[in-house]
């Protein structure tokens, strides 16, 4: 079974397990955005292409959430942050995997993942998350999908 | 070109009052604001709020029979007040009206703020929670210009003891660093105490057009209202993603660079400032984008007690919305009053003596930044 995405235009989840952020890049201005829009955020230029965002990139800046805040039901404490992603000078804000802040540090390698943070009638609902490439192997909730 | 003066303040404490209405509160703050003013004709009326739900600003003026000018409610985030009385002062120096009444209305829930800026999956994706946006914004601070968690801390017992003296403010309790930091872990590096309270309450001024100033007149100097450039991914706009933001100028900058000018004043001209402090780094970083302050020299201000009541400039008088907590509409003006008290000497335990140019700001949703200058001649 392939879990539900958040938001399928900004986060495609593929029948084999794997996941990418949509973002756009813009021709005239070379900049990429995330989500996707018809206009770049920087120039309002509308030379836009669809494209699929690294899936890999450095760590940024983190916490971890410990309360629930409103409208959400998935796990607490969960990491949050800001990725930023490899090539593309974009940064990205993101659940983390990591929900302890001392486990982690400035410029720390990180990885797509997904994170199932609630269900619905047709099963779980999966967003987004960056790990630590070591992290994903070893994540119980990740090993049994 | 006639200028704006400032010819009343009224205010309805900030904190909690199960049971009484945003109207009512509302009323409150008005009656008293049109009572010191002398209950003038009124031109028109702006109500910043962002809760208060459709024509709130009529609500409060129908309580009080005082209808049939425009009434128009501003909603600009943290700096919904403040857009009021932007909207206010420019339309009196252009000749558009004598007297405007200028007032903001909040009652809030309890708790991390909800608000529909956010899409429903955000939310579900716990990419909504305000505090771990304030988090991020703390943790870069601390790596970018030497802030200390210690410093923080600093940050709400100067805050909270400046409170103590406000009649007006939610916590009047003086606190300690160790007391702030022994506070449960919100999002790291924030700690509860380290976090203003979302709460209830409202605050109106009364503007008025003049020729000419004469000894005593409070002159809105400057009201400047700046959103966010596009760009940095830390910032009250709360985008999914940003660049390198380095070289992009914050909207709090913007305003004061446009207020001082305005003003014909700089930093060093300001004897007393009320900052957002939506959290203790918030206020930090405000020193830095109001010119009050050098980046990476917050550590060395904040041991010289230089904002501190009896340093050189007190930033937070009234104890910020760390002592006063956050009624959203209402917070900007609470500002107001808390800096014209200042202006007339009225401010009793937390006066700064002499006060001639104070300076407010706050900043919020939408990157929506204000810096408003008010004079005393």
């Amino acid at each position: 079974m392939v879990a539900r995405s958040i938001q399928p235009e900004l986060f495609e989840v593929r029948s084999d397990g794997s996941c990418v952020l949509v973002g756009g890049y813009c021709a005239s201005s070379g900049r990429y955005h995330f989500p996707l829009q018809d206009c770049c955020p920087y120039t309002g230029a509308t030379d836009i292409e669809r494209v699929e965002l690294s899936t890999t990139g450095s760590l940024w800046g983190w916490t971890a959430v410990t309360t629930a805040p409103p409208g959400y039901d998935g796990p607490v404490p969960y990491g949050f942050g800001v990725v930023e992603l490899a090539g593309q000078g974009l940064r990205v804000i993101t659940r983390l995997s990591e929900a302890d802040p001392s486990a982690l540090t400035f410029g720390d390698a990180m990885t797509l993942v997904v994170e199932i943070v609630g269900a619905d009638d047709d099963g779980d609902v999966v967003s987004w998350a960056f790990a630590k490439p070591d992290a994903r192997m070893t994540d119980p909730q990740m090993a049994d999908r | 070109m006639s200028l704006a003066a400032v010819t009343g303040v009224g205010i309805h404490p900030f904190g909690r009052f199960e049971g009484k209405t945003v109207t009512q509160m509302g009323v409150d703050a008005v009656r008293a604001a049109l009572v010191e003013a002398g209950d003038p004709r009124i031109d028109a009326a702006f109500c910043g709020t962002a809760y208060s739900g459709v024509a709130a600003g009529h609500k409060v003026l129908g309580a009080l029979a005082r209808t049939g000018m425009p009434i128009v409610d501003v909603e600009a985030g943290c700096a919904s007040g403040a857009a009021a009385l932007q909207l206010a002062a420019g339309a009196i120096r252009a000749g558009q009206y004598d007297t405007v009444l200028v007032f903001g209305i909040e009652k809030m829930p309890k708790g991390i703020i909800r608000s529909s800026f956010f899409e429903p999956w955000r939310e579900q994706a716990g990419l909504a929670a305000t505090p771990s946006y304030f988090a991020l914004r703390a943790q870069r601070l601390m790596r970018e210009r030497g802030v200390t968690k210690d410093d923080l801390a600093a940050v709400v017992v100067k805050n909270r003891a400046h409170g103590v003296d406000n009649p007006n403010a939610m916590f009047r309790k003086a606190v300690t660093a160790e007391e702030v930091l022994a506070s449960r872990v919100v999002c790291e590096p924030l700690h509860l105490w380290m976090l203003c309270s979302p709460n209830e309450g409202a605050a109106a001024v009364v503007v008025r057009r003049a020729e000419s100033a004469v000894a005593g007149t409070i002159e809105v100097a400057a009201a400047c209202l700046r959103s966010h450039l596009p760009g940095s991914v830390l910032g009250e706009a709360t985008p999914m993603a940003g660049i390198d933001d380095s070289a992009i100028t914050p909207p709090s900058t913007l305003a004061a660079q446009q207020a001082y000018e305005q003003a014909g004043l700089g930093p060093d001209d300001v004897d007393v400032a009320e900052c957002q402090d939506t959290d203790a780094a918030r206020e930090l970083l405000a020193w830095e984008e109001l010119g009050l302050c050098a980046p990476g020299a917050q550590g060395a201000l904040l041991a010289s007690g230089a904002h501190h009541l009896g340093g050189r400039r007190p930033v937070n008088p009234s104890g910020g919305l760390l002592a006063k907590g956050e009624p959203l509409g209402a917070s900007a003006l609470g500002q107001m009053v808390e800096l014209v008290h200042q202006l007339r000497g009225e401010a009793g335990g937390r006066q700064v003596e002499g006060a001639r140019v104070a300076l407010a700001h706050t900043v919020g949703r939408g990157a929506n930044a204000s810096v408003t200058i008010l004079r005393r001649h």
